[in-house]
């Protein structure tokens, strides 16, 4: 197996009382996808908060390539230059155009010359398709154009891994697909991946490994195409059964 | 038409004097509004800051500037301290105390609003991206925050510059006192010359306020 990117050892969060994450492990190897599946409240985006440091944690510890994140790292810019995450609601800073948006980090945080980060910026926007939108403002765009600028910010500091909590939930449905193309393109390039999602056809096609996350325990985790035909947990195959429809004919 | 009393701007230096007068009143203000801008930004960040100690001073002084008014400042200032501390103030450099005293609170208090108004997810965004602190204000959150601030800033510049018409009180020959002066020299050659100097005084105002109202527009259409 593969180098371990990210490792996550008997993690806790609590926000007071309330036990959020309870006794989570996972290791997260290079290349690999990971698809953390589960309903509202199940601690999903906590987990990916703990990872970037943006939550303290309370117990366990999460290292990146070895080395500890924690809110209290006095190294923690570095470390999150590392680890990459893209915002539900896109997050892009409304007062730079396309191109500072994305610049701006390599520039000021990892002192990149300015030609040369523009130029990689350049070139991944073209990859999704927006090279012709890196003059315009965030407010300029639509939901959909934000969320890729979003993922192109995160792809240009280089990091070892990314993260996407629920990206798509707030985009309109038509959008919804042009933002998941992109997320499976970095797949393909073999990017190491944390993707909390509801869209449960493309966690499927995304994912190498997929994450059932219930009450801030994993219950289940396996290999995709097993957990959707055949989920072993009853707590699983309730949750799957909420995105299946049919129709109950009253005369059968 | 009824005699306007316009005619005494027009004699002598008047006319220059009066614009002189303005010329002191704007000094006055535009140091002070300098100033306030400056320190405004530190302390309304200060203000933001959880640590209880900042949060009790800088509460208490923004309340102290809240509730005296702006005269018993001057006052304070410029014969308060000669008594006690024997300092010996010029008027203009009281008043420069006292209005950016009085206009860093104001500030401060529209750059706190200004800042927790800035949504947590930029700053979790930026912190994601790596920036410290430090580089989160420089580029994520003091250029928002000024967007957000110039209209009210114009508001309180604008405030600033009319209040400056009370420093006549401590001995500073503004604008005002160079009217009332004008009038009074012409009591008995010209009797209207109250109505004609003051609008002039009026408008002289309006001159040097509307221009920076002006400027608000355009940067707030600008940055929107």
């Amino acid at each position: 197996m593969s180098e371990k990117v990210l490792e996550i050892e008997h993690l806790v969060k609590r926000f007071d009382d309330l036990t959020v994450l309870n006794d989570i492990s996972l290791d997260v190897h290079e290349g690999e996808v990971i698809v953390v599946v589960g309903p509202s409240g199940c601690g999903k985006s906590t987990l990916l908060r703990c990872i970037n440091a943006l939550e303290e944690i309370q117990g366990g510890e999460i290292r990146l390539k070895g080395e500890a994140v924690s809110k209290k790292s006095r190294n923690l810019p570095e470390i999150r230059q590392k680890i990459g995450m893209v915002f539900q609601s896109y997050e892009l800073f409304p007062h730079l155009n396309v191109l500072d948006n994305i610049t701006l980090a390599p520039t000021k945080v990892q002192k990149r010359s300015r030609e040369e980060a523009a130029e990689e910026a350049l070139a991944l926007l073209s990859r999704v398709g927006l090279q012709e939108k890196a003059g315009s403002f965030p407010r300029q765009l639509s939901g959909g154009q934000k969320q890729r600028v979003a993922i192109v910010r995160a792809l240009c500091m280089h990091p070892e891994i990314l993260l996407f909590d629920e990206v798509t939930a707030a985009l309109d449905p038509e959008m919804v697909r042009e933002v998941l193309d992109v997320i499976l393109g970095l797949a393909e390039q073999g990017k190491t991946m944390i993707i909390v999602t509801h869209e449960m056809q493309f966690a499927r096609a995304v994912a190498d490994k997929v994450i059932f996350l219930d009450e801030g325990v994993i219950k289940e985790e396996g290999d995709p195409d097993q957990f959707f035909d055949h989920p072993k947990t009853e707590r699983a195959k309730e949750f799957l059964r909420t995105f299946t429809f049919e129709r109950k004919h009253s005369h059968s | 038409m009824p005699d306007l009393g316009l005619e005494v701007l027009f004699k002598g230096k008047n006319l220059m004097r009066i614009l002189g007068g303005l010329g002191v009143a704007l000094k006055i203000s535009l140091i002070s509004v300098a100033i306030s801008i400056l320190a405004g930004v530190l302390v309304g960040m200060l203000m933001t800051w959880k640590n209880p100690i900042s949060r009790a001073v800088t509460r208490c002084y923004l309340e102290i500037v809240r509730i005296m008014p702006q005269m018993v400042l001057l006052f304070l200032v410029y014969f308060g301290t000669t008594r006690i501390f024997g300092w010996n103030l010029s008027g203009e450099l009281s008043a420069v105390i006292v209005f950016s005293f009085w206009g860093t609170a104001e500030m401060a208090d529209l750059v706190r609003g200004a800042i927790i108004s800035i949504p947590i997810h930029q700053y979790e965004s930026a912190a994601a991206l790596g920036l410290t602190g430090m580089q989160t204000y420089r580029y994520i959150i003091l250029p928002q925050t000024v967007r957000r601030l110039i209209p009210l800033s114009i508001n309180l510049i604008t405030r600033m510059i009319k209040t400056t018409s009370l420093v006549l009180m401590i001995g500073v020959v503004e604008v005002l006192k160079v009217a009332q002066q004008i009038i009074e020299a012409n009591r008995m050659s010209s009797p209207n010359a109250a109505f004609g100097v003051y609008l002039t005084v009026f408008l002289l105002y309006f001159a040097a306020c509307w221009p920076i109202s002006m400027l608000a527009g355009y940067l707030e259409k600008r940055w929107r």
